[in-house]
């Protein structure tokens, strides 16, 4: 079977993970890896693994004739995903944004992705909203979700300086994604840091109000099992710490989220969980695109 | 009353009692005790939803009144006084702290967990642009050694915050902790110090007064205890033991006595004693505001909530993880009728 061509923008953590997991697709064949950082680490991993470590950024890649790929995964910044989403679109490139740009649509892998195949760039909105947006969508698809709110804990140690310096981001961007993409009329989110040692896996807490009178609860059970197994696919360590509790209106759901340990410790299940669904992501794009070849 | 203070009392009853009363203050209580506190000439009054700006939630409790309404009325009886609002970055965001100022708050308490105040810069730095008064405030204090304590103020310091506060959110801390935490502070930074105390071991008081001998000129209280857990040291109480011991609070004694006995007590669900889920948080190290939640999950599961509490400290679980509660009560119900 063909494969779709995929190059991973940015060397650092995600990147890095991307690149391993990556390797493991049956529909996607990894060309480059490109950073900025001659010195880099993961330049360095991915010339050992076999593929191009581009060090003159987007530009290079672009420039060099004997690198392309379909599909681009941003792992840079927000700030620096603007210029890239520009250059990309005009080259006629996908890009799969994993900053908090977005420029394109939100996208949960276990449940929009089917509307955006045919975008030029999507958004993978956060960690929080990729855990527990299939899990509000899963609800409202059963009962007419009112208000839906998320609490993410996450160890510290897997906080990046850029969740940290900008940590509104999450809060605004997943409670909007709540809404957009889990189909709650109103969403909130809070992330918890805890520094606990051995750092904590990534938890977290959906709570849903349905409309009055709209209660479901043998329905909105079978629909948390089906969607918990559509997330395992591509989050194999993803699963209910315990069983929903539903009280009146209210649904409470509880999540564990265990990371594959490809390049990121186990315990980075929030960034786990986006460069998982950056590849599930990147699989449905590629199947669209091998299908119209075949057409 | 003079305007010389030896030290800033910030009143903490509309914020922290918040929790006390399950986030059901009305603008009426809010008036009435705003205008009592700023009668009586306590500097700061802080007003938000318990866990701070935008803390109304399914995971901390619904607001019964919108909290920017309660921070309005308060700042409508306050000529003197100066409302402070609380923040938790991960809860409130900029665009709250921006209401909140335009209502007239003046003081912004950007509220961490004592080892992870860089999620704080851009909250502190937003609240000057505003004109505020700057607070970092390190809670869940006991959960790291002194020496991270000393960096993580010096990183409020260096973010622009005008008073660091040592927070004993589970009121965990023993008067010698206290001591070496507050002298540590005031050797390495050159801010105000601050301390926020819980009475859920009776130490808060002694907890307090050892604070001020070591350096800290800001202080929090509760009159009539009203703060989470066995709530906080009692604003008028200190009031009295300050003016024993010749430490100037501006603070009109007789008028907190009033406020506390007429206007605050009658509106306690319960009176702020140290029961046995107070004792608890202070004993095992959990924050105060989960001994209401964990009662109830108690009563659902038919567990002892001393045993959720204490299971709650083993795990390390820090401010704000209420979602926890309900998962270990049920856990140990699990094990209980195996």
């Amino acid at each position: 079977m063909s494969k779709v061509k995929v190059a991973v923008l940015g060397s650092g953590n995600i990147g890095t993970d991307l690149m391993i997991k990556l390797g493991r697709s049956e529909l996607l064949e990894l060309t480059a890896v490109i950073g900025i950082d001659p010195q880099s680490d993961g330049l360095r991993r991915a010339r050992e693994m076999g593929y191009a470590g581009v060090d003159t950024g987007i530009d290079g890649f672009l420039a060099d004739p004997a690198l392309d790929a379909d599909i681009v995964f941003d792992a840079t910044s927000a700030k620096a995903h603007l210029y890239n989403a520009k250059v990309l679109k005009k080259a006629g490139i996908k890009v799969i944004d994993m900053t908090p740009a977005a420029v394109g649509p939100y996208v949960c892998a276990a449940v929009n992705i089917d509307e955006h195949l045919e975008k030029d760039n999507i958004n993978l909105i956060t960690c929080g909203g990729q855990a527990t947006i299939p899990m509000v969508h899963a609800v409202n698809r059963v009962s007419p979700v009112e208000y839906a709110e998320i609490v993410a804990t996450i160890s510290s140690k897997s906080a990046g300086p850029g969740t940290r310096a900008n940590i509104d981001e999450f809060t605004e961007t997943t409670s909007r994604a709540i809404e957009v993409v889990g189909g709650a009329k109103k969403g909130k989110a809070i992330m918890i840091l805890n520094p606990a040692e051995p750092p904590i896996m990534m938890r977290d807490t959906v709570y849903t109000l349905v409309e009055e009178g709209k209660m479901d609860e043998e329905g909105i059970r079978k629909s948390i099992a089906e969607m918990t197994e559509v997330v395992q696919s591509y989050v194999p360590g993803y699963q209910l710490r315990t069983e929903p509790i539903f009280e009146g209106n209210k649904v409470t759901i509880f999540i564990q989220v265990e990371g594959a340990g490809d390049y990121l410790p186990k315990y980075s299940g929030n960034l786990d969980i986006m460069t998982a669904a950056g590849v599930k992501i990147a699989e449905e794009f590629a199947k669209n695109l091998l299908k119209k070849e075949t057409v | 009353m003079t305007n010389e203070r030896d030290i800033l009392i910030t009143e903490v009853a509309l914020r922290d009692g918040s929790h006390a009363v399950s986030h059901q203050f009305t603008v009426e209580q809010v008036l009435k005790v705003a205008k009592a506190l700023n009668d009586a000439n306590v500097p700061y009054i802080e007003v938000s939803h318990g866990d701070g700006l935008a803390g109304s939630s399914l995971q901390y409790g619904l607001s019964r009144t919108n909290e920017l309404e309660l921070i309005e009325a308060a700042v409508s009886v306050a000529d003197k006084s100066k409302i402070a609002v609380l923040l938790l970055p991960g809860i409130g965001t900029l665009h709250e702290l921006k209401e909140a100022a335009n209502l007239g708050a003046k003081m912004a308490r950007i509220a961490t967990h004592v080892t992870e105040a860089d999620v704080a810069p851009q909250h502190i730095a937003y609240a000057k642009e505003l004109g505020m008064e700057t607070v970092g405030f390190l809670m869940m204090n006991h959960m790291a050694p002194v020496d991270k304590l000393v960096e993580q103020a010096k990183l409020m310091e260096s973010y622009g915050a005008d008073t660091v506060y040592v927070v004993d959110s589970a009121g965990y801390l023993l008067p010698g902790q206290v001591r070496e935490r507050i002298s540590a502070l005031k050797q390495s930074v050159g801010i105000n110090i601050g301390f926020h105390g819980h009475n859920n071991l009776s130490l808060a008081m002694a907890n307090t007064l050892v604070a001020i001998e070591e350096g800290a000129t800001r202080i929090d209280g509760s009159v009539r205890c009203l703060g989470a857990g066995a709530g906080n040291t009692q604003t008028e109480v200190l009031i009295a033991v300050c003016e024993r011991m010749g430490i100037k609070t501006g603070v009109d004694l007789y008028k907190m006595m009033d406020l506390a006995e007429d206007i605050i007590a009658p509106l306690l669900p319960v009176p702020q004693e140290i029961t046995k889920d107070s004792l608890t948080l202070g004993y095992a190290g959990v924050y105060s505001s989960f001994a209401l939640h964990s009662k109830r999950a108690a009563e659902r599961y038919g567990v002892d909530s001393r045993d959720i509490l204490i299971e709650l400290g083993k795990r390390k679980v820090v401010g704000g993880q209420e979602d926890m509660i309900v998962e270990v009560a049920a856990e140990i119900a699990k094990n209980k009728n195996r």
